[in-house]
């Protein structure tokens, strides 16, 4: 009851227009939970790619925190369509959600202003060709860390873990990523993890491809497809702009989400790991998580920061 | 008065009616006591006595006045028909087939005017002004009453149903799916602007409404085409018969003079001056219609065309460059489909002129045609530089000041951005529309005058083949009476 009157004064206070449902304790029916997989499935030659730099273990005011203070601004891609996670809001024009709120905390720290921020907006293959160019200082955009990624870019210690998990109505008896989906359609980004798993195997579900995982939530909506493949922390976000959509099912894979820089930057990931772990730890995580993603993906802690 | 014929005297035919008096009914008699005792049959009686009536003169009169007579009627029969059947086709170009076209176009239009117009509302935060939204309804509402009269008025056309069965089937659809998108718009929801992106690749995707109003109007301007080309057919038939008429005529007044040393029948000539009257009008009448039609054609089907060409490239652009900044990150697609579009508007030169913006200048004939076209021009020139700029802003992350470059507002230092795409959009339009009026005005009094200059002539060629045939007449009756 506490939690739920905690939750009732921050739908008050946080300015987060349209609210969605919240599918509590008073949602009618059995509401499948989320539940996370535990067991890891790293590749033999990469194991826990999510190991960064101990803010200990070195400098974390260098060359490019003296770069960023020199032009005054920190140069951060993000998306500006993620709901929850980076968006645009269309009423206010300012952008909003869970990994905003991490970019402003790091910009407070190294600038001292938590809005001396240039907001790029990257497409999703553009991310790592400009972190690569410098044309950013990070990009902070719901962005998965993997062996193959590592190779071109440094990531933060993970600070939010997401997997692939099936978006479906309220009324559909898919129960997840698992043999209901037989004879259904799914839908999913193409070229995106969802996209790959469907390849491996899709439980005799017919896939739907569009060109972005928003796309999918119309699709839902107009009936023309009958589950969303997708990440569950995108997934959320469909779900937070549908009262009538959910996710279902466990994650059906492990993902951690980091803020990815420039692998010669190496004090500015000490730094932003600082960051992260005072954000961890004095409850700007917990808060953030809260405003944003709680009624639509409970039960997530912070992810304890891995170190190499 | 007698007079002795001239001519045929050597044929041995000849002997039996020569001097003999023929009376009055015209039937030569066969001499009494004729032929044999067996019974003739009919057929061979009858050819007998045409025989007969060949070989006296005034049986060959009769027959020369029925020929004339005849052949006066079919030039004139003939005439009738023929003009009738192209002035007909004139009057489908101008009562038809060209407002069908038009029509067509003007769907065309409407549904990419909307596009455009309701893109542009989702770039504004909140609530869409009234302008687009009253501007949105517009189009709509023109758009269905416009597909309602073109299915009124292409009866017996299965191909012309067909597309308007389907913009009838979708337009529904598309409204739906734009409100979808406002409504979540209006909630703060991303899922607005996918609805948008939805509702714009039904409204452009291949068999979507833009493909069917495509389709429409070419199926439309063909039906134009053929209509010019029936009505600047060559009336063949019709001068040949005319030539065969006024030879016959001139051959039998040579004739008459010859044999009777007088210059003129009277009768004859009247059939012959009418005749020759009816061949020059008829020669001159359609040609001038020819002309003009002609003028008419590279107005309406040609200049008109490429203009709506023009135009709907204009609109697609404009809703191209809002739905890069609504796509927010993801509108690379939309950026390249804008410049594509600006290149086969206006070729690949931002500064220059080329692409169907060119073709345009070319066919306007007059500065009245083509100052609109230049005025637009330029402005898509402006556009173009503006649109680069707006580019680099929303590049390097300033959204605000994009958005207010592309329609006005307040950039991100507060300041009032004044010259906008919008406005050359605007511009662009309407000096497009004001070329399309112009090229239409042109066109109208061209399709007027060229179906007017064909209007009289089918009654005249009948009244003054009905003329010549009396005259003709009138010219062998007289000589005949000699024979009395």
């Amino acid at each position: 009851m506490a939690a739920a009157c905690t939750l009732a004064l921050l739908g008050a206070l946080v300015p987060l227009r349209d609210a969605p449902a919240p599918i509590t304790a008073a949602q009618p029916g059995p509401v499948v939970r989320a539940h996370y997989a535990t067991a890891h499935d790293d590749s033999q030659k990469c194991t826990q790619p999510e190991r960064s730099l101990n803010p200990d273990s070195g400098t974390d005011t260098g060359a490019a925190i003296a770069r960023i203070r020199k032009y005054g601004k920190l140069r951060v891609g993000v998306d500006q369509n993620s709901y929850l996670w980076g968006f645009r809001d269309p009423a206010t024009g300012d952008f909003a959600g869970f990994d905003i709120d991490l970019v402003k905390a790091i910009a407070k720290d190294i600038l001292g202003d938590e809005n001396a921020v240039q907001y790029l907006t990257v497409p999703t293959a553009d991310r790592i060709p400009d972190i690569k160019a410098g044309t950013v200082d990070m990009v902070v955009r719901t962005m998965t860390i993997n062996c193959d990624r590592i190779k071109d870019v440094a990531f933060s210690t993970a600070y939010f873990t997401a997997g692939q998990q099936i978006l479906t109505s309220d009324n559909s008896s898919i129960t997840g990523f698992d043999d209901s989906l037989k004879g259904k359609t799914v839908c999913t980004a193409t070229g995106s993890t969802g996209d790959d798993k469907l390849n491996e195997g899709s439980h005799g579900a017919t896939v739907m491809r569009v060109a972005n995982q928003l796309d999918c939530l119309v699709q839902l909506q107009l009936g023309l497809a009958d589950a969303v493949f997708t990440d569950n922390a995108l997934g959320a976000g469909q779900a937070a702009q549908d009262p009538t959509a959910h996710l279902v099912g466990t994650t059906v894979t492990e993902e951690p989400y980091g803020v990815a820089m420039n692998l010669a930057d190496t004090d500015l990931v000490r730094r932003v790991n600082r960051v992260l772990n005072t954000y961890r730890a004095d409850g700007s995580w917990q808060r953030s998580y809260h405003n944003w993603l709680e009624d639509v993906l409970p039960g997530i802690q912070p992810p304890a920061p891995l170190y190499k | 008065m007698t007079h002795t014929p001239t001519g045929n005297a050597g044929s041995p035919d000849v002997r039996r009616g020569a001097g003999v008096p023929v009376p009055r009914g015209g039937v030569p008699v066969p001499p009494p006591g004729g032929p044999g005792p067996g019974r003739r049959r009919a057929w061979v009686e009858s050819a007998a006595r045409m025989r007969a009536a060949a070989t006296t003169e005034p049986g060959r009169l009769r027959i020369i006045g029925a020929g004339l007579a005849l052949l006066v009627v079919a030039f004139g029969a003939v005439t009738a028909w023929q003009v009738n059947d192209r002035s007909t086709a004139a009057d489908n170009v101008v009562k038809h087939s060209a407002p069908l076209s038009a029509t067509a176009a003007e769907i065309y239009r409407s549904l990419a005017d909307a596009d455009a117009t309701v893109t542009g509302g989702f770039l504004v935060g909140g609530l869409q002004p009234k302008t687009v939204s009253d501007r949105y309804e517009d189009d709509i509402t023109n758009a269905s009453t416009l597909i309602a009269q073109a299915a009124a008025n292409s009866e017996g056309s299965p191909q012309a149903h067909a597309q308007i069965a389907a913009l009838n089937q979708q337009l529904p659809k598309y409204v739906e799916l734009v409100t979808a998108a406002q409504t979540n718009n209006r909630q703060g929801l991303p899922v607005g602007g996918a609805y948008l992106r939805y509702a714009n690749t039904q409204m452009r995707k291949p068999g979507g409404l833009l493909s069917a109003a495509d389709k429409l109007y070419q199926i439309e301007t063909d039906r134009l085409g053929s209509d010019y080309t029936r009505a600047k057919a060559l009336p063949y038939v019709s001068w040949a018969v005319g030539a065969v008429a006024l030879g016959a005529l001139l051959w039998a007044q040579r004739r008459h003079y010859r044999r009777t040393n007088r210059v003129f029948n009277h009768g004859m000539l009247a059939a012959s001056a009418a005749s020759a009257v009816v061949l020059l009008w008829l020669v001159a009448g359609h040609t001038l219609a020819r002309n003009q039609l002609e003028h008419s054609d590279a107005h309406g089907a040609r200049s008109m065309q490429v203009l709506n060409t023009a135009r709907i490239g204009v609109l697609q652009a404009r809703g191209d460059e809002n739905l890069t900044l609504v796509a927010r990150g993801s509108g690379d697609a939309y950026e390249k489909n804008f410049t594509d579009g600006m290149t086969s508007l206006a070729g690949p030169d931002p500064k220059g002129v080329g692409g169907v913006l060119a073709q345009a200048l070319q066919l306007a004939d007059d500065s009245a045609g083509s100052d609109p076209v230049n005025a637009a021009v330029k402005s898509v020139q402006t556009w173009r530089g503006r649109h680069t700029a707006e580019r680099k802003s929303d590049k390097a992350g300033d959204y605000t000041t994009a958005v207010a470059e592309v329609i006005g507002g307040k950039d991100s230092s507060g300041k009032d951005v004044k010259d906008t795409t919008g406005n050359c959009f605007d511009a662009v339009d309407a000096s497009l529309q004001q070329a399309v009026t112009q090229e239409q005005k042109e066109f109208k009094s061209a399709a007027d005058n060229g179906r007017d200059a064909l209007a009289m002539l089918p009654y005249g060629a009948a009244a003054l083949a009905v003329l010549a045939a009396a005259g003709a007449l009138l010219g062998i009756g007289r000589r005949l009476s000699e024979y009395r």
